[in-house]
């Protein structure tokens, strides 16, 4: 009976594994300058502690409009995976047409400099 | 494990559309991988693949192919309209590149944009299930809220293509709920399901969640194609958007939401055809009168051809009320017509423009016909022909639309629809009156014909004219495309 | 289900709020969150209507319609920051070349 709850135990212990070598890992090879900057929680994003009504880059909606587009394209993913084996090859072809038209956007993104800060 | 039996899917009905995007997608590429000032390149390619596709629709003529489970359709009916969108495509494609190059927004995603645009269309043509032609409404409408606002230095356009997007996106929920509802009455999306369940009722209106649907739907494909009470975004996004745009937008969206409509309407909801004809009577003298009376006091051109494609809307929705073979053949007969005439027009407009519009109004055309009279025949040609006179295609459209409500017994809407063109020829012919009986103010010295520009103004005036002439070579095609759905 | 009635309700709520909202607001995004709102009013509707008949169709439709409703708020943002950068205002009274 506990027997099957096995896997989720293990996935579980994996998760916490990974967590933790991610963490020690870092923390023992990673270079360190503390500089006000790097020790803020958001290092590249608005500073957490503040006014909300500050006014933030315009900058911001491009990446946001650009998440938005590649985040609801996850959305499609899902049922495929879940029925992944029963569609067969079918199944792949479709989403694979799915994902290259998927990536002419993210090129023509990039090729536009949409992903520039700057 | 069971495998899902997928259905036999048939691409077939769908090659145009498929050619289309991929080539569409292939230019973005080329347009970011090869950097260079000059993007005509991209216009001409786009150009020649609206060509092609028109082959591919072309050799499907005649053939009756069901795929994707009932999703798609190929059939005349939906290649009749194809041939629309291409042809406005086509034509919007040849009065760009002057223009954009002008107005210094020649960026190449312009001609991307437009085949998407198509696509759009052609789905909506095709779409035999709700879900297809909302996906193709969306597809067209998100392709058009850039154009509009294409040209992105200029204030103008900023707004039109704001408008256009809140009141198109708008109008999209109404349309949406009422699929919802409808789906709801009937259990499916599927056309041909809806019409036979509705089939089933004994009074299908009394269906308080059926009627409610059809009657959001015809709502939102009312702001589609501007309908009065539902066209108060049109003139403004008419004159902000860029002028070929314009020219792009008055013919083919509006050609697709009556293909829609027309499929929805006289499949799905043919025996409630007493309902909703009633409704479309109201629509279609608001419309026509609304669009001719606020044509007549318009100056700037292109919002006068705004207010007039509105009035065209109008004559289209009288055939839709009589809703017999005569009338929507009609229909499909006006839009093509419509077409050429009124992208004919926009070319002229795009010609004597000068950089920012500055001239846009319809006393700049003083004198034009001394100074250029090969393009003031032209335009007086698009004119007559908007106005409805012999022996112009719009006057034959206009026959077809009005005896399809005479058959069928609407005698006074014929009427109604008959003052109104007779109203409509004074603002048309106010233009010719500029162009032929006052003394010039300009110089027109800036004014170049471009190579596209010419072609474009050739294919206009040809079909206005042998549409007008033998109209039995286009309307034969109509007749048969309309009897199949 | 014997509820579909409340859903039902509550999506013609949402909805009408939503076309309310379309109607006296002035800032373009407040409207454009509007018409989001009715957009998802739809999709409770068309989810409730699935269950109700046992039927897929209408949550697959409910798919294709938040994706759409993603690429519409891309171009509506887009053009907002368009007409933003050229007029330093998002009212919906500032759109006031073209005469309504």
């Amino acid at each position: 009976m506990l027997g099957t709850y096995l896997p989720i135990l293990l996935v579980v212990l994996i998760a916490i594994i990974f967590g933790l070598v991610a963490l020690t890992f870092s923390s023992l090879i990673g270079p360190k300058k503390k500089t006000a900057l790097k020790l803020s929680p958001y290092e590249s994003g608005c500073a957490p502690v503040g006014t909300a009504r500050e006014r933030f880059s315009i900058k911001f909606y491009l990446i946001a409009m650009l998440f938005i587009l590649f985040d609801i394209e996850a959305v499609f993913l899902y049922p495929w995976a879940i029925l992944y084996k029963k569609l067969g090859v079918f199944g792949l072809v479709e989403m694979g047409v799915f994902v290259v038209i998927l990536f002419v956007g993210y090129i023509y993104v990039w090729k536009k400099g949409a992903l520039e800060w700057e | 494990m069971d495998m899902i039996t997928i259905p036999a899917v048939n691409m077939t009905p769908i090659m145009p559309e498929i050619f289309l995007s991929v080539l569409a997608m292939a230019l973005l590429l080329i347009n970011v991988f090869v950097p260079s000032g000059q993007k005509s390149y991209i216009g001409y390619i786009s150009f020649i693949g609206v060509i092609a596709a028109a082959v591919l629709v072309g050799t499907g003529w005649g053939m009756h192919v069901e795929s994707f489970n009932g999703a798609v359709v190929q059939d005349n009916f939906a290649s009749f309209f194809k041939m629309i969108f291409l042809l406005a495509a086509g034509l919007a494609i040849l009065i760009s590149d002057q223009y954009m190059v002008r107005e210094e927004c020649n960026h190449g995603e312009l001609y991307p944009l437009i085949l998407f645009t198509v696509v759009g269309m052609m789905l909506m043509a095709a779409g035999t299930d709700l879900m297809t032609i909302f996906l193709g409404l969306e597809v067209m409408s998100v392709s058009l809220y850039v154009l509009a606002g294409f040209n992105r230095e200029n204030r103008k356009s900023n707004e039109a293509g704001l408008k256009y997007f809140l009141l198109g996106a708008f109008s999209t929920g109404f349309l949406l709920y009422g699929m919802a509802l409808t789906y709801g009455a009937t259990g499916s999306t599927r056309i041909a399901d809806i019409a036979t369940f509705a089939a089933q009722q004994s009074l299908p209106s009394s269906n308080v969640m059926l009627l409610a649907g059809m009657l959001l739907m015809i709502t939102g494909f009312a702001f589609k194609v501007a309908a009065a009470p539902f066209h108060m975004w049109t003139p403004d996004v008419y004159e902000g958007a860029p002028t070929p745009m314009t020219a792009f937008m008055s013919a083919g969206p509006k050609a697709a939401g009556f293909a829609a409509a027309l499929r929805i309407l006289l499949v799905s909801f043919s025996t409630m055809q007493a309902d909703w004809s009633q409704l479309f009577w109201v629509l279609a003298v608001l419309t026509m009168t609304v669009g001719n009376i606020t044509a007549l006091r318009q100056d700037n051109i292109k919002r006068m051809l705004a207010y007039s494609s509105i009035a065209h809307a109008g004559y289209c929705l009288v055939g839709f009320t009589a809703g017999n073979p005569t009338g929507t053949a009609g229909i499909m007969f006006y839009m093509l017509s419509y077409t050429f005439m009124n992208i004919g027009a926009f070319a002229i407009i795009v010609l004597v423009g000068k950089k920012g519009e500055p001239n846009g109004n319809v006393m700049d055309f003083a004198g034009f016909g001394f100074k250029h009279p090969a393009l003031a025949v032209a335009m007086s040609i698009f004119l007559f022909s908007l106005a409805g006179m012999p022996p112009t295609a719009g006057f034959i459209g206009k026959f077809y639309l009005f005896s399809g409500a005479i058959q069928k017994g609407y005698i006074w809407l014929a009427v109604i629809g008959v003052l109104n063109s007779a109203a409509s020829v004074y603002y048309y012919l106010r233009v010719m009156v500029y162009m032929y009986m006052k003394e010039p103010t300009e110089e027109f010295d800036w004014l170049q014909v471009s190579a596209p520009i010419a072609l474009s103004l050739l294919i206009s005036v040809t079909g206005t004219l042998v549409l007008g002439v033998v109209p039995s070579i286009v309307l034969q095609y109509a007749q048969e495309a309309i009897k199949l759905i | 289900m014997e509820n579909l009635n409340s859903y039902l309700t509550v999506s013609a709520i949402l909805f009408s709020i939503g076309t309310i909202g379309v109607l006296t607001r002035k800032n373009a995004i407040v409207i454009f969150m509007c018409i989001e709102l009715m957009l998802n009013a739809v999709n409770l509707t068309f989810i409730a209507l699935s269950r109700y008949l046992g039927n897929l169709d209408g949550q697959v439709f409910v798919f294709f319609v938040m994706t759409v409703a993603a690429a519409e708020a891309a171009v509506g943002l887009a053009l907002m920051i368009a007409f933003y950068n050229n007029k330093e205002s998002i009212d919906v009274e500032d759109v006031n070349m073209l005469k309504w």
